[in-house]
């Protein structure tokens, strides 16, 4: 069983790197990847969320959509979880531990819209995941996202040093970065037999 | 002639991908198959035309401090309906999609539309920025696929249901990356870099 969840951990977190090759959460991973304080700190919330959210929407699927007959509801019912849950995460951190609220503050709202949420809560549901390993996956691609996350950002503060051609500053290197980031993370392909 | 540029706005000065870099995760991830692009297109457009009409007409009824979930409450209506449309009419195209139809609902240019245009305007303007700005995600989104279809794979695909073509393209060698997410990286990091260095010129 350990073994088990171990696998769905690092397809979720190297092989199957939801930023590199699945194209979830690019928006952050572009914004967000200037400084390398501000990327840890969005990258623990997304983790945060990410785990909790896959449980939630696991239970929301599995006892009432399902049971009541109204999967065609699936779409507007997570999206809205998600919104509630992210409000109420940042409720909840506000009250208990001030420090890390101020740590994580302007990025907890920002990840409503991150589409790595809604993407992941979608994939357990296609994947049959029950409710452990919904949450594991959540967590698993929480710690590829950071991982992406905090290599661009390390990279891009080396990169205010570089001579750059003026057409390529800012967004499109960043994008031609990644795609390179992209290829490396391609040697991880081979550790999850599917 | 305002009608007009609300249409046409944003398809070049505006364009969502290129120049407001929004809704990029759908844009790099299908973009495969030149038909795969379209297809998000088409249903882009009719995402956002429909959810701009409906949040315009009601925009006066909606309060101020809840319009965001009303917004995404009418925005996953219409992308239910999509998704659901699709799974019936054109199955080999919802299953190339996957969980990217149902990620509309959290495409940046969607809601921000909702909040920047059709909460404060008419409805026609509010209908003709809709088609306005799916049209410049289909283009870009056409765009990037045919780059990567060509380079990758050496053909246009222009086939659903088996309907239409497959044009291929004599005398080059796959280069297989293209296909892959890598090559969706490259492509738009290169595509945003030659827009920029015209720009530029033009600015001169």
């Amino acid at each position: 069983m350990a073994e088990h969840l171990l696998v769905i951990i690092i397809s979720a977190a190297l092989v199957n790197n939801y930023v590199l090759s699945r194209f979830l959460g690019l928006c952050p991973f572009i914004g967000v990847s200037k400084r390398l304080s501000s990327a840890f700190g969005m990258g623990m919330a997304v983790i945060f969320v990410l785990t909790l959210a896959s449980a939630v929407t696991y239970l929301i699927n599995r006892y009432i959509l399902i049971q009541y007959k109204i999967e065609f509801l699936r779409t507007l019912s997570f999206i809205l979880v998600i919104a509630v849950l992210v409000q109420f995460v940042e409720m909840v951190i506000l009250k208990t531990a001030p420090g890390l609220y101020k740590a994580l503050g302007i990025y907890l709202p920002l990840i409503t819209t991150n589409c790595a949420v809604l993407g992941s809560a979608l994939l357990n549901v296609n994947s049959n995941f029950n409710l452990i390993e919904s949450a594991v996956n959540g967590l698993g691609a929480g710690i590829g996202f950071t991982i992406a996350l905090i290599i661009m950002a390390s990279i891009r503060e080396k990169l205010e040093l570089a001579k750059v051609p003026e057409s390529f500053k800012g967004a499109p290197i960043t994008f031609i970065i990644a795609g390179i980031l992209s290829l490396i993370f391609f040697c991880f392909k081979g550790l999850v037999s599917e | 002639m305002s009608h007009l540029k609300n249409l046409t706005k944003g398809i070049f000065k505006e364009n969502p991908i290129f120049v407001i870099m929004l809704g990029l995760c759908p844009t790099l991830a299908v973009s495969t198959k030149v038909i795969y692009g379209i297809g998000m297109g088409v249903a882009v457009i009719f995402v956002l035309t429909s959810s701009n009409v409906i949040i315009s007409i009601i925009r006066k009824f909606i309060p101020d401090k809840i319009r965001i979930p009303a917004y995404i409450t009418v925005i996953s209506t219409f992308v239910t309906i999509t998704d659901y449309l699709m799974k019936a009419y054109t199955p080999e195209l919802h299953k190339a999609l996957g969980i990217f139809i149902p990620l509309i609902v959290v495409n940046c240019i969607i809601l921000g539309r909702a909040e920047a245009f059709a909460s404060k305007n008419t409805v026609l303007d509010s209908f003709l920025d809709g088609i306005g700005m799916g049209l410049g995600f289909t283009l870009a989104i056409t765009l990037i696929a045919t780059i990567r279809e060509i380079l990758g794979a050496g053909t246009i695909t222009l086939k659903l249901l088996n309907y239409g073509w497959i044009f291929e393209i004599k005398g080059i060698n796959p280069l297989v990356v293209m296909i892959l997410p890598p090559g969706a990286l490259l492509t738009i990091g290169l595509l945003l870099g030659i827009f920029n260095s015209f720009k530029k010129k033009e600015a001169k």
